[in-house]
């Protein structure tokens, strides 16, 4: 995965709350079994109105989506963050990301960009005003900024979080690190516990 | 603060917390499905990584199995590519796998509790947000994502920032005709669609100890749509009993060992919550929602409410996207709206209990000839049970369709979807625009709701038919 500094580009609103993951990729393009090819999915249902952000001429390359509260809630699916991916966005300025979304989004490198209410309404207005206008989201800075608007604001990002978008980490090897404590309390787990280990098949 | 359960279930799988990291959580339980994983596994080959503990890793098939027809081969290229790549990989990281054809084969939500497998405080994860049911055993289970899938299969851990904890406390007493299902819609109506976002919740309350472990697991399952990382409730008796004889429960001295253990669990008097939310269910009438998040509901005798009464502009302006994309107009009487579809399953209402409950309003009756409804267990050892009592017949006698083991029409994956403009009772979790299908407009409710309304035709109760 590529460290991510900096991203600089359109931006495309989208000036709800609530936007679920079902809207965001639907259910049928799950069962894919690639992590690549979802764009033609994003916002599936919405991009059948034709007045929907995304139909917009200038959105096809635009590389900030700005969104409204609990950006992300519902289903689990990483899908949501590949097709934003696939599509372009490297980052999402949100008021709020659920849970599983934000945990997503930095597993797959898409900045989940926690920005005040107060800020994203001001991008929402310079937006509306100039849809073309330049955002920038200094992922080193923690900052989201529409240079021609004079709008820089900070935005937040968990420091674990900032480190590994900005280093492109692997996160299995930053944990794998641990190999020996983990080996360890698992040597001191409760006999009870369930464990279902049979023979394993001869190694490939 | 100690002496809460979700910090004794925390703090007893915390495996290293390193200074500038969020700490390492250690996972008791994996449980992977077809649709959620073959990315994680594919990026495991890519990197030569084993499956750290593939014993401590369970599979089924669920998300988009047919539920019809299983005795010949599955129509769908896609579900059918994802299956066999399940299959493949359990067999290639010697997982153990539910597949189709065994009777463990259901919903993970519901075979892992069925099995045993979910155990008080225990760490439960799977790529499904509603991981959250397995809390009602008091076990801290949450829904993750493909890349934390190949996490957790790669290290047996997960990377966790500690959630704070909520306590919704719930007193009172249920009344005639209610169920958890409709608890759960009045707890997340209260708490709005992100009110929980970075929380752990706690149910508490007179209410929910005489919840069964079916209900618990119906209000858990639904913490997700509240916005919370994971909801839990503190084990008891009514816990231990359903725990007893299951096929991974401890047995011996090792089920004497872990009661004592499981009995400590419960938060301590005096302990705090950084939220608390109180609710009164006493006053509570059963729940349907007539928008498109699970926190917009109303009582069975209500109207569907004006845009123009909400608090803030956000929500009126959500409650008019929602009416329009619902067919709804401000004022209806909510037993005034007809429904084409009732769907009678999923990880919040596919239990044999919910059967059950289906089934005594639908004894004798027959389904409204225009309304298509079905049933879909939880699992095939419900399907099995359920045929055992004969729920099968009374089914069918009613004119319902009884169906085969999987997620089905909550999320409509395999084909049993909504056509464009149809309308729903579901007893499922989810109301968003096209969850059941591009255009198709659900309301959820409870099974004896559901039933009912399948009987009439338009939304109403057992007790008015």
């Amino acid at each position: 995965m590529p460290g991510i500094q900096r991203i600089a580009g359109r931006a495309v609103a989208v000036d709800r709350d609530d936007i679920d993951t079902d809207q965001i990729i639907p259910a049928a393009w799950l069962k894919r079994v690639e992590r690549t090819g979802f764009a033609p999915g994003l916002f599936g249902a919405w991009r059948e109105d034709r007045s929907f952000a995304l139909n917009r001429p200038g959105a096809a390359g635009s590389k900030v989506l700005i969104a409204g509260d609990n950006f992300g809630c519902g289903s689990s699916r990483e899908h949501a963050v590949w097709a934003l991916q696939d599509f372009g966005f490297a980052a999402v300025v949100s008021p709020g990301f659920a849970d599983i979304f934000r945990g997503n989004a930095i597993g797959s490198g898409l900045v989940p960009a926690q920005a005040a209410a107060a800020t994203v309404a001001r991008l929402f207005a310079a937006l509306a005003a100039d849809p073309d206008a330049e955002v920038v989201v200094d992922v080193a800075a923690r900052t989201v900024a529409i240079p021609a608007a004079g709008i820089e604001e900070p935005f937040a990002l968990a420091d674990f979080a900032r480190w590994r978008l900005l280093e492109g980490l692997d996160d299995i090897a930053l944990t794998l690190r641990h190999e020996t404590a983990i080996a360890a309390f698992e040597a001191g787990r409760p006999a009870w516990l369930p464990a279902l280990d049979r023979v394993r098949p001869a190694a490939r | 603060m100690s002496g809460r359960l979700f910090d004794k279930v925390w703090d007893r799988h915390l495996v290293v917390s390193p200074e500038g990291e969020p700490p390492l959580l250690y996972i008791d339980l994996h449980l992977v499905h077809e649709v959620t994983s073959p990315q994680a596994f594919e990026s495991l080959e890519l990197t030569g990584r084993p499956v750290r503990r593939p014993g401590l890793t369970v599979a089924t098939m669920d998300h988009d199995v047919p539920t019809t027809g299983l005795d010949r081969p599955i129509a769908d290229p896609l579900a059918a590519e994802q299956i066999s790549r399940l299959r493949r990989n359990c067999e290639l990281h010697g997982i153990t796998l539910h597949g189709l054809g065994s009777i463990e084969q259901g919903i993970v939500h519901v075979i892992g509790p069925q099995l045993g497998l979910t155990q008080p405080g225990m760490t439960v994860v799977c790529g499904d947000s509603h991981t959250s049911t397995h809390g009602a055993f008091g076990a801290l289970a949450f829904g993750i994502g493909t890349s934390e899938v190949e996490h957790v299969l790669a290290t047996q851990t997960l990377r966790q920032a500690k959630p704070a904890a909520m306590a919704v406390t719930v007193e009172g007493q249920l009344g005639d005709g209610m169920t958890a299902k409709d608890l759960v819609l009045g707890i997340v109506r209260a708490l709005g669609p992100g009110g929980g976002v970075g929380s752990v919740i706690e149910y508490r309350g007179d209410a929910i100890r005489a919840l069964s472990m079916e209900g618990r697991m119906t209000v858990c399952n639904m913490s997700i749509e509240g916005g919370a990382r994971a909801g839990m409730i503190a084990p008891d008796d009514t816990t231990f009993a359903f725990l007893d004889g299951r096929r991974h429960s401890p047995r011996g001295k090792d089920w004497e060992a872990a009661l004592d253990d499981w009995r400590g669990l419960g938060t301590d008097d005096g302990a705090e919550f950084d939220h608390e939310v109180r609710l009164d269910v006493s006053a509570l009438q059963p729940a349907i929602t007539w928008g498109t998040t699970p926190a917009q509901s109303v009582s069975i005798d209500d109207k569907i409410p004006d845009p123009g009464s909400f608090a803030s502009p956000a929500q009126q302006q959500a409650a008019q996207r929602a009416l329009t994309y619902m067919g709804l107009e401000p004022g209806t009487a909510i037993r005034d709206v007809p429904v084409d579809v009732v769907f009678i399953g999923s990880c919040t209402n596919g239990r044999l209990e919910d059967l059950r409950a289906a089934a005594d309003v639908l004894r004798g009756r027959h389904a409204h000839p225009r309304v298509r409804a079905l049933v879909v267990p939880g699992s095939a050892r419900v399907k099995a049970e359920a045929e055992a009592e004969g729920l099968d017949k009374l089914f069918t006698q009613a004119g319902v369709e009884w169906r085969s083991a999987g997620c089905s029409m909550c999320l409509g994956m395999n084909g049993d979807i909504l056509a464009p403009g149809q309308r729903s009772a579901s007893t499922s979790n989810r109301n968003f625009e096209g969850r059941q299908g591009p255009g198709g407009r659900t309301h959820l409710v409870s099974p004896a709701v559901a039933a009912a309304t399948a009987v009439a035709g338009h939304f109403t109760l057992p007790g008015d038919l």
